[in-house]
């Protein structure tokens, strides 16, 4: 998704200034994109399939309000992006310069558009609204506008594109500096970086404010008790110290070789040195995340990767004005090795998000325990689950061994058996 | 009409686009190994497809989502009761959506055939799997009082109170599905293509037809003898006999059309068979949307639909996404209109 945003830039810069490198580059990186989305799709398609087959007594308890999201996402997003995929990679001999950009903007608005439903959906099972119950105790909506514009959704989603252009543009910029470390294809790898570092800049910022620091304000207002836990705050306490390192022991309830900020936790949470910040005590153990040190580590992970991404990238937006960063091969380093870092980062904040839910499924209205599929018999989700492990790993190393080919090939590689005819 | 039948005939019909419009593309698959025998000929059929075998898969997931939407309960049911079918389906679309894409990728041999080998036979077990899954829901699933069930996939072949999803009749429907796909798929080969490619496919479509007569006038008389309340609205509801006339008079078409090598109607009246067949397995269910194999605990569009007001809101935006996505496919479909040239872009 965050590729989808910079195909675009790069598309634009083309069609503006009509210099055919922007067109070579976007073109070499619609090639990704579109291993990428091959992957997404066959990925995709057993989660929607997932909310019957495995949670379908969640389906049928909340089916009511989230099927509306999850048909939108169909009706709107999927038809969008796979119709005008199919015409950026197969039809720029076809169509004119502006409607082939038409084609990678409705792309990417496609793909925008889906991650809103389905954050949306999430965003109703951390913080329901819009909803009344049924007779038979199942959830129906009750507010179309209340759903969709959930404070919650909205939030999350601004958080979770943000790591989506990270993610794209550390991609980018790693193969730029890749390129320009190895010195090879240098003047697209110059592009890739200068775009790359920009956008990485812009959005590692917006990461962590507005868009982190808001939802943190909405796991502190309605999810106390998973606050409680990603900080590892086993003690409520006044002026509570931010940990910032420390290795939750739940055995005795508290931080083994803190590294704390004293006071600082309270001033995150409710903007005040000495707020009283509660802690796991104040809640009863059955409503505890399951696994506090996991949410734990997930959660201190991806914050402190947040924030080694604007170290990363001021300093190189700091390079590159100055007009040193084509030439400072150990910023180059630094920026080609990040590459795998977003892609923890989103990772560890998804992991942040689901397990501090728990043990809820709808948050305050259904439990975990309570959703999953009775009449599937655990032999074979087991089954299945092994499967699909073994397929997405087949699956990943086929990607990477395509997208690895194709950034060895080079951004003006023809290798594809149509492209050389049709140069 | 009350707005649960409205969603009924929605999903009916979007389920009936998907089957039309992948149907050819799952039926080129079916048809892909031995309709296209050299290099040139396999990118000719995948460039026929290329840009819009995914948009067209799409409809299935946009089907499923607004079956989920407007009839969550029976969602629930049949997606955890149909547990092991599902899996192995999505295993297959996944099978063939790498077979599609990645075999452009590198210009070898092995490769190619690896992946030509993976499209193929996954298009062919999907177009079974589709049939016999719309059998399982004409002949009905073994249903109780708590509204799930849990098929394990085959128990004896028979039709007893147990069922499992293989048995003669759930096969028998498999293999029509196959043949009517592999059918539809050679008549969108032929209409994209021509030369000795073109020609194959149109050969494969000919010696499917009196296969396709054959089983379909079994296929009716297998799912009176199976389930005698398929008639009821048939009975009731004279306009349901287009339904027959509808198919028949398409196939009689078909048998004209394609030995004088008018690709283009050939193609409409295999849809227009495939709109009948499909529409008129609809009509005789409605309002029935899962029958149970004990009548009492049949899920009905009643039983299972979401609340009235969310109904109402999804018209709205249903509208809006539905004409929307009818633009999409009318332009992408003209851009890549006429036979196919080789040369330009991927496969």
């Amino acid at each position: 998704m965050g590729l989808a945003l910079l195909i675009v830039v790069l598309k634009t810069i083309g069609l503006r200034r009509n210099d055919p490198v922007y067109h070579q580059a976007a073109r070499f990186w619609g090639k990704i994109f579109g291993i990428n989305f091959v992957m997404g799709v066959v990925t995709g398609i057993p989660m929607e399939f997932q909310f019957g087959t495995n949670w379908s007594i969640f389906s049928r308890f909340a089916g009511g309000v989230i099927g509306q999201t999850l048909a939108m996402e169909g009706m709107f997003a999927f038809f969008l992006e796979s119709a005008f995929l199919g015409l950026f990679l197969y039809g720029e001999k076809r169509l004119s310069p502006k409607a082939h950009w038409l084609s990678a903007v409705a792309v990417f608005v496609g793909s925008w558009l889906s991650g809103y439903f389905i954050i949306a959906t999430d965003a109703f099972m951390q913080y329901p609204v819009g909803y009344s119950k049924a007779a038979d105790g199942s959830l129906q909506l009750a507010s179309f506008w209340d759903f969709v514009l959930n404070r919650w959704a909205l939030w999350q989603y601004a958080h979770n594109m943000c790591g989506a252009a990270i993610t794209g543009a550390f991609i980018m910029t790693a193969v730029g500096a890749f390129y320009l470390l190895s010195g090879q294809w240098t003047e697209h790898g110059r592009i890739f970086v200068k775009i790359g570092v920009i956008a990485g800049c812009v959005f590692s910022i917006l990461q962590i404010f507005p868009t982190g620091d808001r939802q943190g304000q909405l796991v502190t207002d309605h999810q106390p008790v998973t606050l409680a836990a990603m900080e590892g705050l086993f003690q409520g306490q006044t002026a509570a110290p931010l940990v910032l390192m420390g290795q939750p022991n739940d055995q005795q309830g508290k931080i083994d070789n803190p590294l704390e900020v004293p006071g600082m936790l309270s001033v995150l949470t409710y903007r005040r040195w000495s707020a009283h910040v509660r802690g796991l005590d104040a809640f009863p153990k059955q409503d505890w995340p399951g696994n506090i040190p996991l949410l734990y580590y997930s959660y201190h992970i991806m914050v402190g990767l947040g924030t080694f991404f604007i170290a990363v990238m001021v300093v190189a937006l700091l390079l590159l004005w100055l007009g040193k960063i084509f030439t400072a091969r150990w910023m180059l380093w630094i920026l080609m090795l990040s590459a795998p870092f977003p892609y923890i980062a989103n990772t560890a904040g998804w992991m942040t998000a689901e397990l501090g839910r728990q043990p809820w499924l709808v948050y305050g209205l259904m439990r975990t325990e309570d959703g999953y599929s009775k009449s599937v018999s655990a032999g074979n989700s087991m089954f299945t689950l092994l499967g699909f492990m073994g397929m997405y790993m087949v699956l990943g190393i086929l990607g990477l061994f395509l997208i690895r080919r194709e950034i060895e090939n080079g951004p003006l590689a023809l290798n594809l058996p149509g492209a050389t005819e049709a140069q | 009409m009350t707005l649960p039948s409205l969603w009924f005939w929605i999903v009916a019909v979007m389920v009936t686009v998907y089957v039309v419009l992948d149907g050819f593309d799952l039926g080129a698959g079916a048809i892909y190994l031995i309709a296209a025998k050299t290099n040139e000929e396999r990118r000719k059929v995948l460039r026929a497809i290329g840009p819009v075998w995914d948009g067209n898969e799409v409809w299935l997931l946009a089907a499923g989502g607004t079956l989920y939407f407007a009839f969550p309960q029976l969602y629930a049911s049949s997606f955890s009761g149909f547990y092991l079918p599902l899996m192995m389906v999505v295993w297959l679309l996944m099978f063939r959506a790498i077979g599609i894409e990645f075999r452009a990728h590198i210009e070898n041999l092995v490769w190619q055939e690896f992946f030509d080998v993976l499209f193929a036979v996954s298009s062919i077990l999907l177009c079974v799997f589709f049939g016999a899954a719309l059998a399982n829901v004409v002949r009905g699933v073994p249903l109780d009082a708590t509204g799930y069930f849990f098929e394990p996939l085959w128990t004896n072949f028979k039709l007893g109170p147990q069922t499992g999803i293989l048995d003669w009749y759930t096969v028998l429907i498999g293999v029509m599905a196959l043949v009517t796909l592999a059918a539809h798929g050679s008549h969108y080969v032929a209409l994209k293509t021509g030369e000795d490619l073109g020609r194959r496919a149109q050969g494969i479509a000919l010696l499917c037809w009196p296969l396709q007569f054959f089983l379909t006038c079994i296929s009716l008389v297998a799912t009176y003898f199976i389930r005698p309340e398929v008639m009821t609205n048939y009975a009731h509801h004279k306009v349901g006999l287009l339904v027959p006339i509808l198919v028949f008079a398409s196939l009689a078409v078909i048998l004209w059309a394609t030995p004088k090598g008018r690709e283009k109607v050939s193609f409409v009246a295999s849809s227009l068979y495939i709109t009948g067949m499909l529409v008129g397995a609809a009509f005789a269910l409605y309002p029935v949307v899962l029958p149970a194999r004990d009548h009492q605990y049949d899920l009905t569009i009643y039983n299972t639909s979401a609340g009235i007001h969310g109904l109402t809101v999804g018209l709205v935006w249903w509208a809006l996404g539905a004409v929307l996505a009818l633009g999409y496919f009318v332009f992408v479909y003209r851009m890549f209109r006429g036979k196919v040239q080789l040369g330009e872009g991927h496969y």
